[in-house]
């Protein structure tokens, strides 16, 4: 039984050496061929991100000659739409800018409490049960999150605040940073516990408390992955479409009341896009103008997270 | 002696201090808890009336009572099988390429950071994108097919890095142990990696899928559109999605639609739960496989 298995390579070389080496050639062309199938799949990916620029940065090209730069930068006044046309983005970029301050206040300081809850205090049964928590929160849908602000955080804040706008800032910022929230908690989470015991048993010896160990110790070690996290919650909150759109309002406008309706730029995206704008117009040559500006702050954000994680990163052992 | 009374009454301090610590952090973790039991009671109290076999069978109308989520349902069936027809294959194989062929080169680590980006470019992006390539270049209009194809994008960095992560948990020793046999590097990943690691990469799947299901912008940007009353037949009709009905639906000013949204949208969290379920009963499973 054994000697047939030895003896049968032995029997191929000797009798049919030439359809062999035809087999082997065979097989090494197949195998080529399929790494070059799989090379083309992973080169989509760069394929995406080029026509991605290339969409916006084509038809954004188009719209500033028509506007001038710094006009379109710098102007206050965004009226596209509506007769005497002006195309100064600076009230979309207001609107962003508000969206993400709000929903920052809410979003890191609750999310990295519960990291620091969650790595520095909950016993794994706890974990247990929050963990779960986190990615559900996280895996609904924005649609959802915008229908639960002008439905229910809204009324509330009518409540308290009679004169506030349906739409309003407030609401959007607050489910955005519930939106945000189970990202940080799980980044700063696994950041904390990244962080060896030994430099807590290190601090317990000298008599420290659990919050000096937490604040003063493992907050600090584990900066580089928290600040990291904040960065990313940001540019999701530049990002974030939906709840925006639904909640905040269609009024461009340049405030810092929260009360007040609002629009940012991914709302005004969505409100063209929803209207009927023949193709070639410059209000069609808008959304790629502010599409090409909000691609490029998140594009901002995400590189300046990873050069954190890199640079400030405390290596451990 | 006094000194040392001084230094237990700052003790004491310093020790109340740290409880009043962990209370603010473990009351600020529940609240997660809360938030999210109160935006499910919410939506379920005030959907849960408009609920009935009529709602899933019935077209959108002018009439609230009279409205159903018909179209989209079999909108987001279309399109949540044609995106997982397109984007499993690429995103699967481009993970297999970077874990299990691809050197360090300049081309290689090109592929990694547009990955990395692609994974943080905001969803209406996309749409803009699949507006321009899908719906005027290759003039494929506002099908389902043009959807697909902008949410396979969508969610192909996701599918790319969960599967990346399943690969690199399969143990080396399988492959050294493939390659001692004779086997090449296809046949070794095709017979022995992929099926080690094929319970994390559909989890990761059906987790991308989930997302791409609850995704609006996008789907706006390209026109699907807000008001169907047919169901499509091919991927080059016209449709609508469960997400776009809803948010077509919460729009509009009236109470009534809002609580139809409410029922839509126990409808689609209905749905992503179910999968979600999935998702964890795979890793669950193949977890216990693996001990």
């Amino acid at each position: 039984m054994s000697s047939t298995i030895l003896e049968s390579p032995r029997a191929m070389e000797g009798g049919t050496a030439a359809p062999d080496l035809r087999r082997k050639r065979m097989r090494s062309w197949r195998e080529e061929s399929i790494k070059a199938v799989l090379f083309l799949c992973a080169l989509l990916s760069v394929a995406v991100t080029i026509a991605i620029i290339v969409v916006l940065v084509k038809e954004a090209l188009t719209f500033l000659q028509s506007v001038n730069v710094w006009g379109f930068l710098f102007g206050t006044r965004w009226t596209p739409l509506l007769e005497p046309r002006s195309f100064g983005v600076l009230p979309l970029l207001g609107g962003t800018f508000l969206i993400v301050l709000g929903s920052a206040l809410i979003g890191i300081p609750i999310g990295l409490a519960s990291a620091v809850y969650l790595s520095e205090y909950a016993t794994n049964r706890v974990r247990g049960i929050v963990k779960p928590i986190l990615e559900i929160l996280a895996g609904i849908p924005t649609v959802v999150y915008g229908y639960f602000a002008l439905t229910f955080i809204t009324p509330l804040i009518r409540i308290v605040l009679p004169g506030t706008n349906i739409f309003n800032a407030a609401s959007a910022s607050i489910v955005v940073g519930i939106m945000v929230l189970p990202m940080v908690a799980s980044l700063c989470d696994d950041a904390l516990r990244a962080v060896p015991d030994s430099l807590r048993q290190g601090a317990y010896a000298v008599g420290a408390t659990h919050l000096a160990v937490s604040t003063r110790v493992v907050v600090p070690a584990a900066l580089s992955g928290v600040m990291a996290s904040f960065v990313l919650a940001l540019s999701r909150a530049v990002g974030e479409t939906m709840a925006v759109t639904i909640a905040a309002g269609a009024t461009p406008k340049l405030t810092l009341n929260p009360l007040e309706s609002i629009q940012t730029m991914t709302a005004y995206i969505v409100q063209v896009s929803l209207g009927d704008t023949p193709v070639g117009t410059v209000e069609y040559q808008t959304i790629f103008a502010v599409g090409m500006l909000l691609f490029v702050v998140t594009l901002i954000a995400n590189i300046g997270a990873h050069r954190i994680l890199r640079r400030f990163r405390e290596v451990y052992e | 002696m006094i000194a040392s009374l001084e230094t237990s009454s700052e003790l004491q301090r310093r020790r109340a201090k740290a409880r009043w610590f962990r209370r603010l952090c473990q009351v600020l973790t529940w609240l997660c808890l809360v938030l999210l039991a109160l935006l499910l009671v919410h939506a379920t109290r005030e959907g849960l009336p408009w609920l009935n076999v009529g709602f899933l069978t019935e077209f959108p109308s002018r009439f609230p009572e009279r409205a159903g989520i018909k179209s989209a349902l079999v909108g987001t069936l279309w399109l949540i099988s044609l995106t997982a027809l397109v984007s499993i294959p690429f995103g699967v194989a481009a993970a297999v390429y970077l874990e299990e062929y691809a050197g360090k080169n300049r081309l290689n680590s090109l592929i990694e950071v547009s990955i990395a980006n692609l994974a943080g470019v905001p969803s209406i992006v996309y749409g803009i994108l699949g507006l321009t390539v899908f719906v005027r270049w290759l003039a494929l209009g506002r099908s389902v097919l043009a959807g697909a194809l902008t949410m396979s994008l969508l969610i192909l960095p996701v599918i790319i890095i969960a599967s990346r992560e399943a690969l690199r948990a399969v143990p080396g020793s399988i492959r050294h142990a493939a390659f001692a046999l004779g086997a090449t590097r296809w046949q070794t990943t095709r017979h022995h990696v992929l099926p080690a690691a094929l319970p994390g990469i559909l989890t990761g799947t059906i987790l991308a899928l989930s997302r791409a299901i609850g995704e609006t912008a996008p789907l706006i940007m390209i026109g699907a559109l807000t008001y169907v009353a047919f169901v499509p037949e091919g991927p080059m009709d016209a449709f609508t999605a469960l997400p776009i009905q809803i948010f077509n639906w919460v729009s509009r000013p009236q109470p009534e639609f809002h609580e139809l949204a409410a029922a839509g949208i126990v409808v689609l969290l209905t749905v992503l739960l179910m999968m979600n379920a999935v998702a964890v009963l795979i890793r669950h499973r193949s977890s216990r496989d693996l001990q």
